[in-house]
């Protein structure tokens, strides 16, 4: 008998091409993302005089710098617009499939792969973008690397890794009405810490991930990078394999079928061992905000923000005054009583069909107080959105409805926060600056965010869904 | 890439937690291209006030720290997004080592690929350092990879890196050279891969 393996020990050992003394294996990548920020990549195999080893393994993504408004009159800004050009000139000079800002599939990198039918289970996937451990939604391994990396990937298609340890997140249980995998994500971050996960490739299991839709599994495996993980993933199952079925790059037919059976076989062995495991309850999870600068600063809804004067431990005071400090929040307030200056829907965690449609079911027929900006994770998500009548519910409420991109998530594109603000947001981080200089940000579910609108500050979304369906 | 096996030099102490890479390189600067002097902006948006002026409780812009090619940070340094501009830019500065209690990985991995040492001891040992250097900026730390120790003044204490980038920082090694001499063993297991798993070729391009 062999020993018993995990999920990510079964990546692993289907993509070592060979390992040194010292303990470092050379991966096979099956598939490489790229994006206007690789062109620190592109131009170190240039200056090598090197070309792209396997052009159809490697997919190119306009998304971190296109603009989500006025996309028709071309770019404004020449920066801005010079970025979305050269990945344009490295894509075509090197024979990659790109979706580009003109492209009707175009989107967050994220949300394309996945709809595109790209990413599988099985795959080891890169691209220089650290929320790339989305895609371990579908039983993939993939990560985010930097640029000397994702040059040796455009130059070999492998990658030297050294193997991290495992960890596996178990949620049994169901989840309450209200409650989506981003509060899941939050409560694990709160649990484990913004750098509990270091070193380890963390497997989610039981039975309320099982429960999980993709969109779900991908909002929960995207946060992994927040508690610090190399990677997460949840074992494939029906729900990958109809989710896959029929996408436009995914295997067809027999292929399919084949593809099905050696899938079905990565789940971890029973009996396997983990170097940690952690558990949550479902029925425990409640709908979570964050308060301060870092994700772990994750609190119920209910809850008050945290007293530096009642903090024990120095360095912990200190960090809370300086993060109340930046958030422009009292100790011990209720989270409820923060107002909002305005909300955004979108980013690579929260700005799939599912999300749209829960953030509609909240906004349904009411109107936001404060302004807002909703940016569909895809043209295709978008046009989803459009033929469902989501995009209405959106404006009828006051909101901006506008194209796929990284937008407010990052603000790289223009789209930004303005100084002081606070921002109710279903991105991934809340870091100082993140959403633009002096920005605050709050992470929460897209649920919770069209909450936040429609009351104009932080609230619990539960007594809002009461009598509609979601 | 250049070797790193032993070092000599001032230390700026620094030790906040979490400071993760969006506060070492600010987003807006990652249109630059390295060139442009990424070094002059590293950590602009914590080093600076709202109006643009240095911040005085900001240790990294007292006198002190000018020239320090050691960096002595807090818990959790370089989380976050995977953007290599931020080891250019701490390295432009003139950065060689940081020593903190953790790293985010894609920081640390990153890091070792631009020759950029990050050393991982206790925080009570950095601490330590950081009284030393903060009484006398001109007192000289030394790292030692090969010993994989730190000395200062009458400390020294022992850090931890992983022996692939320990490898790797000694030998100066260039992933792309090293991984030439593989170039059979790619071939064999790409060929064995496309008849095992024949879906991994995107249909559409088949």
């Amino acid at each position: 008998m062999s020993e018993p393996r995990t999920l990510f020990d079964k990546l692993w050992s289907a993509h070592e091409i060979a390992r040194r003394e010292d303990g470092a294996a050379l991966l096979w990548v099956d598939r490489h993302y790229v994006h206007e920020g690789s062109f620190h990549a592109f131009s170190q195999m240039k200056s090598r005089g090197r070309t792209v080893a396997e052009p159809q393994l490697t997919f190119g993504v306009a998304d971190h710098y296109v603009p989500t408004r006025g996309r028709d009159t071309g770019i404004s800004n020449p920066e801005i617009a010079a970025m979305v050009r050269n990945l344009e000139a490295n894509t075509s000079e090197n024979r990659i499939t790109l979706f580009g800002l003109r492209d009707p599939r175009q989107g967050i990198v994220h949300v394309v792969g996945p709809e595109q039918g790209l990413t599988l289970p099985g795959l080891l996937i890169v691209c220089g973008d650290s929320h790339t451990s989305t895609h371990g939604a579908f039983g993939a391994y993939a990560f985010g690397i930097g640029a000397s990396e994702v040059a040796h990937v455009l130059m070999t298609q492998t990658l030297w890794q050294k193997k991290p340890k495992r960890m596996r997140i178990t949620v049994e249980g169901a989840l309450g009405p209200g409650i989506a995998a981003k509060d899941i994500a939050l409560s694990i971050i709160a649990r484990v810490g913004a750098d509990g996960a270091q070193g380890h490739a963390i497997e989610f299991a039981g039975s309320a991930i099982r429960a999980l839709s993709m969109e779900g599994r991908m909002t929960l495996c995207n946060m992994s990078i927040e508690a610090g993980g190399r990677c997460g993933m949840v074992a494939p199952d029906a729900t990958t394999f109809e989710y896959l079925r029929g996408r436009p790059f995914a295997p067809k037919g027999a292929n399919f079928d084949r593809a099905v059976e050696v899938w079905s076989a990565l789940v971890s062995d029973g009996d396997a061992r983990f170097n940690r495991e952690v558990a949550l309850d479902a029925g425990d999870i409640v709908p979570i905000v964050t308060w301060g600068t870092t994700p772990d600063d994750a609190l119920p809804v209910d809850a008050r923000i945290p007293d530096p004067a009642r903090e024990s431990d120095v360095t912990r005071a200190n960090y809370l005054r300086e993060a109340l400090d930046y958030m422009g929040l009292a100790p011990g307030a209720k989270l409820t009583d923060i107002a909002v200056d305005r909300v955004f829907i979108g980013s690579c965690t929260n700005s799939r069909i599912e999300d749209l449609r829960a953030a509609a079911a909240v906004l349904h027929g009411r109107t936001s107080k404060v302004p807002g900006l909703v940016s569909p994770g895809s043209s295709t998500v978008k046009r989803q959105a459009e033929d469902e009548g989501l995009d209405r519910i959106f404006r009828d409420a006051g909101l901006e409805w506008a194209d796929s991109g990284c937008s407010m998530c990052v603000g790289i594109n223009g789209d930004l926060v303005p100084p002081g603000e606070r921002c109710a947001s279903t991105t991934n981080r809340n870091f100082r600056g993140r959403q633009g200089p002096g920005a605050r940000t709050h992470l929460m579910s897209p649920a919770m965010v069209a909450a936040a609108a429609v009351t104009g500050h932080l609230a619990d979304v539960r007594p809002l869904l009461a009598g509609r369906k979601v | 890439m250049d070797k790193f096996v032993r070092l000599t030099a001032t230390a700026c102490p620094l030790l906040l937690s979490n400071l993760n890479t969006d506060q070492i390189l600010p987003a807006r600067y990652l249109k630059w291209p390295r060139s442009k002097g990424l070094g002059t902006v590293l950590f602009d948006d914590v080093r600076l006030d709202a109006s643009g002026k240095p911040r005085d409780d900001f240790a990294f812009n007292n006198e002190a720290c000018r020239g320090a090619k050691i960096l002595l940070a807090g818990r959790n340094f370089g989380g976050g997004s995977s953007r290599e501009a931020a080891v250019y830019a701490l390295y432009d500065h003139g950065f060689r080592c940081v020593i903190a209690p953790s790293f985010g990985d894609i920081f640390a991995q990153n890091a070792v690929k631009n020759g950029l040492l990050t050393a991982v001891a206790p925080e009570t040992d950095i601490e330590k350092v950081a009284v030393l250097v903060r009484a006398d900026p001109a007192q000289p730390v030394t790292v030692d990879l090969e010993r994989q120790a730190v000395t200062c003044g009458d400390i020294s204490f022992a850090f931890t890196i992983d022996p692939v980038s320990r490898n790797q920082l000694l030998n100066g090694w260039d992933d792309v050279d090293l991984t030439g001499s593989y170039r059979e063993q790619i071939a064999a297991f790409r060929a064995k891969d496309r008849t095992l798993r024949p879906w991994v070729v995107p249909s559409e391009k088949l």
